[in-house]
């Protein structure tokens, strides 16, 4: 059988999905004889290649960059999985949501000018610094999405458990706390 | 009393005159979800979450208030309503901010384990993020309405435990607001007689103790069953 | 000052008035709507032309309730010539009146044997326009409180039940629940106290009935209250009533006061043991509190919010007490029932829906106003006849009833008779009798987000179901019409409204997908053409599946 293609990808979120991935300890090991890692923020490689057989999302989409990859990645990938509440629910990151619609421009005011103790001048970089979007949003509002895993971050057990499944083909069937958010 | 006997889900039992279907069932040992009923205050029927269906009523009913009845026959745990419970969480969860990675009831939130109980792991509602406000001006407590699901526990416990009155329900439809006296800041009610007994019967994070910190705020929800039961049925024992 | 009042006495009152008759009545309707295009000033100057002609032995200028027509008010009727003057302004008074006497005049001139008043049978607004609501004597020259006056001398409580069943009279609040058998219920259930309440909470858009038979016919109200309450055996009865209807407040307020003074109202009401008081509570603009136990909790002067049914309000109503509730149309139809008849009022209408109902005629039609048929008339008759069918010659495309609860009736199916029965089936709802016809014009998605955006605005916010899902069902419906929404939003909004309707507490939940469901049942092409494709399209075997034969 033919090794299973998976990735992971970091948008707008802390990192710590992928730290608790990480947490996954020997399994990983399991896992490295199983699969291929062809595309990850703990991997150096620069472009999401094409026929991903699963794909861990981290993080909401915040920025014009995240929701381009996010495009990218849903189209070369076959099982997408929310991976942990920011890309489940927006979660912090979406707090800023609060502040309304638009609030894009008070966010970096607020940041970069409010409370800048030396130069305070807005970041802006056209193609180099990505804007940021309206309004922050959970990844299956913008692409369809497979699988949700939520959690703050998920355990690791929790990953395991979904990683076993849907490596096996299989719907993963995850119940209680394994779903618990936060 | 007379004794009724009814089934609930395919199971025989029985339960005196004038007990709610929740009652029974718990009794029972058959959970029915809720989260505006509180042991020790009256129910109101608005969360909709313990709705059960009874044969021969073609409305769903709340099992926190409709009585047992002679013959009843309820089913707590259809397809259809699982469904609406989901859909009910789901719409709990978009109405206002529930963060729970940032919040003090992380682990210990009704809001959350029945979200989890019912297999929720993600919404399917556009999430609305209305802006609102902390009230953080009294001494020793808090409130945070963006966790706030408006199930009015404190209010009931409030008035009807501790018979201070301070807690309310100000406005209408989605801007409905638990207020403190006449809506003023918490810390400058002259009502409050800090006792705690709303933080005590919040469900999710939305009033707090001050100083506790994310996942700390753990309920104490016995204290407030003992006062009613040492009250009611001059019982002393916790 | 009460005194006790007996028969000869209330026959002395109407045979003065009926002597006191001059030869030519001038009725100039003093309603709302009449009012707002300044029918007091007419009522004013036609006072004055009278007696600057020197007719005042001859002419009485009476200010009475509405005369129905209210597009073309303000309305001035003389009888007996039957000369129906429309659209009159104070500067026409001189003329209206020498028209009295044969002079030539250019008014303006309604037809008062048109099909928009022929067609009508006036049970309800039988004095609607025709009597003067500020004064009792008015009302009981045509024939008021002799019902009362009967029941209270010649019939056990049971037997006034008995005849309310007989007459078959159905709730005209919308649900049409039987009356005789709530009357039966509340009679029936223990207690020492017990009330009456007139639910005058109208507040559905477009719907202006109850308030023209406050404002119209007050007494006809207090005497059905009267009624109900010696029959269930209630001494003190409420109306609720909305701060916006200033005017019907007033009226109330005058009408009580005038029937204290008769000894209609207090105790021992016609030498009887029967002890009766009405007091007025004026609610404070929320729609829900038309919801009968938010009513009550607004009565006793708390928050407005529905609570679960049962107890139902015949057992445990206002201050835990056995309370009967009725909308003001039901109450006015009681005078009616017992002064000619179970058998005469249960003659008329169809075979489950008895008398008749009043509709507030609205929305793209020619003939705006009330209108009283016989149940069981054809919605055709009602707007094409009566109404006149859409102005400048437009197609009616649907008739919506029942306001923020009803549906939409699409043109195909306006030979429907309205009954309870016929417009439930078409999803729709009787209601309390609002009727706003829409044309080719209007289109159904938006009227769907209006009436959803009524419901989010009025919802209580105590169930779940109601308070959040009004928001997103309207936030749905905003999304469909800005274009943005795709085929999967049209499910959750679909998913949605099954659920709202099936979970909610009280009847605003229950019903507020409603408008919605209608238009998607009978206009679903409007809405499907608004939808975007989805750019989510699941592939054809579904994500799930694709992976799995992937890895096999």
């Amino acid at each position: 059988m033919e090794r299973l293609k998976i990735a992971t990808v970091w948008l707008g979120g802390c990192a710590g999905c992928h730290m608790s991935f990480l947490d996954l300890d020997e399994f990983l090991i399991d896992l490295a004889g199983k699969v291929d890692l062809v595309y990850s923020p703990i991997a150096d490689v620069k472009e999401y290649p094409e026929g991903v057989d699963v794909c861990l999302i981290e993080g909401a989409v915040c920025n014009d960059d995240n929701l381009e990859i996010l495009h990218q990645v849903r189209a070369r990938t076959k099982v997408l999985v929310s991976f942990g509440d920011c890309a489940v629910t927006g979660n912090v990151p979406a707090m800023r949501n609060q502040f309304g619609l638009g609030n894009a421009d008070n966010v970096l005011q607020r940041a970069y000018i409010d409370n800048a103790q030396f130069n305070p001048v807005k970041p802006r970089q056209d193609g180099i610094v990505p804007l940021l979007r309206e309004r922050v949003q959970p990844v299956h509002e913008l692409v369809r999405v497979e699988y949700f895993l939520p959690g703050c971050p998920p355990p690791a057990d929790c990953i395991k458990a979904l990683m076993v499944q849907v490596l096996e083909g299989k719907t993963p069937k995850l119940e209680g706390r394994q779903l618990k958010f936060g | 009393m007379a004794a009724k006997t009814l089934t609930i889900d395919g199971k025989q039992i029985s339960a005196e005159e004038g007990e709610t279907i929740l009652f029974a069932a718990t009794e029972a040992g058959i959970k029915i979800p809720t989260l505006c009923h509180l042991e020790g205050v009256y129910d109101i029927g608005a969360c909709r979450l313990c709705l059960v269906e009874v044969k021969g009523t073609p409305k769903l009913l709340p099992a926190c208030t409709v009585k047992v009845a002679e013959g009843m026959e309820v089913s707590t745990d259809t397809e259809r309503l699982r469904k609406y419970r989901r859909m009910t969480l789901e719409l709990l969860f978009a109405e206002r901010n529930h963060i729970c990675a940032v919040c003090v009831a992380n682990g210990h939130c009704e809001l959350q384990s029945l979200a989890y109980g019912c297999g929720l792991e993600h919404v399917h509602y556009d999430y609305l993020f209305p802006r609102w406000e902390v009230d953080n001006t009294h001494r020793l407590f808090g409130m945070d309405h963006n966790r706030c699901i408006l199930c009015t526990r404190c209010v009931r416990s409030c008035w009807h435990i501790e018979g201070a009155g301070t807690k309310n329900v100000s406005g209408r439809g989605a801007k409905s607001k638990i207020i403190t006296d006449l809506n003023q800041p918490w810390g400058d009610s002259e009502s409050c007689t800090e006792c705690g007994k709303c933080v005590m019967s919040c469900p999710t994070g939305a009033l707090f103790r001050k100083g506790s910190t994310v996942a700390e705020s753990v309920r104490d929800r016995s204290k407030l069953e003992f006062i009613v039961n040492a009250r009611e049925k001059k019982q002393w024992n916790a | 000052m009460d005194e006790t009042m007996i028969l000869n006495d209330l026959l002395q009152v109407k045979d003065h008035e009926l002597a006191a008759q001059k030869k030519i009545v001038l009725r100039c309707c003093l309603a709302a709507g009449c009012i707002s295009s300044n029918s007091k000033g007419v009522k004013e100057q036609l006072d004055k032309a009278v007696a600057d002609a020197g007719l005042q032995d001859e002419v009485e200028v009476r200010g009475v309730g509405c005369m129905k027509l209210c597009c073309d008010g303000p309305l001035v009727q003389a009888d007996p010539q039957n000369k129906l003057f429309i659209k009159v302004t104070p500067e026409n008074a001189p003329a209206i009146v020498s028209a009295l006497k044969g002079g030539k005049t250019n008014l303006e001139m309604g037809d008062p044997n048109a099909s928009f008043f022929t067609k009508q049978l006036s049970i309800v607004l039988a004095n609607s326009g025709i009597v003067d609501p500020e004064r009792i004597q008015s009302y009981i020259a045509a024939d008021g409180y002799l019902a009362l006056h009967e029941v209270l001398n010649e019939m056990a409580p049971k037997d006034v039940v008995e005849v309310m069943v007989k007459s078959g009279l159905r709730g005209r609040g919308g649900a049409g629940f039987p009356t005789g058998l709530k009357w039966g219920t509340v009679a029936k259930s223990s207690g020492a106290k017990k009330y009456v309440i007139c639910n005058a909470d109208e507040g559905d858009p477009g719907a202006f009935m109850d308030r023209s038979v406050l404002e119209s016919d007050p007494h006809s109200i207090l005497e059905g209250m009267a009624i109900a309450a010696y029959a269930v055996g209630a001494d003190q009865g409420y109306i609720y009533v909305r701060a916006e209807y200033p005017l019907a407040i007033s009226r109330l307020q005058l009408a009580i006061k005038q029937a204290k003074q008769m000894g209609l109202l207090g105790a021992g009401i016609f030498e009887s043991p029967f002890n009766f008081n009405i007091d007025i509570r004026i609610g404070a603009g929320a729609f829900v509190c038309g919801e009968e136990t938010a009513l009550m909790m607004s009565v006793e002067g708390k928050r407005g919010t529905p609570r679960p049914r049962p107890p139902f309000p015949a057992e445990s109503g206002l201050f835990g007490c056995p309370t009967l509730l009725n909308n003001v149309e039901t109450f006015a139809n009681v005078p009616a029932i017992y002064r000619q008849g179970a058998e005469w009022f249960a003659g008329i209408g169809t075979e489950k829906s008895k008398g008749t109902k009043v509709f507030a005629l609205a929305g793209k039609i020619k003939n705006t106003g009330l209108i009283e048929v016989p149940m069981g008339t054809p919605l055709r008759t009602i707007v094409e006849e009566m109404g006149g069918g859409a102005p400048d010659g437009g197609k009616i495309k649907a008739v919506q009833t029942g306001g923020p609860s009803g549906g939409c009736i699409p043109s195909q199916h306006l030979d429907t008779p309205v009954d309870y029965e016929s417009l439930g089936k078409l999803g729709s709802i009787m209601g309390s009798g609002g009727m706003i016809v829409m044309d080719e014009t209007t289109k159904m998605v938006d009227v769907a987000r209006f009436f959803m955006e009524f419901c989010m605005d009025e919802s209580c916010g105590k169930c779940i179901p109601c308070r959040a899902g009004t928001v997103q069902m309207h936030n749905l419906l905003d999304k469909i019409l800005k274009r943005k929404a795709t085929a999967r939003d049209l499910a959750t909004l679909e998913e949605l409204c099954d659920m709202v309707r099936n979970t909610s507490l009280c009847g605003l939940g229950q019903t507020a997908p409603n408008p919605t469901m209608s238009t998607l049942r009978f206009f679903r092409n409007e809405y499907e053409e608004l939808l975007q494709p989805d750019t989510f399209n699941p592939p054809t075997h579904g994500a799930a599946a694709r992976h799995e034969s992937a890895t096999k």
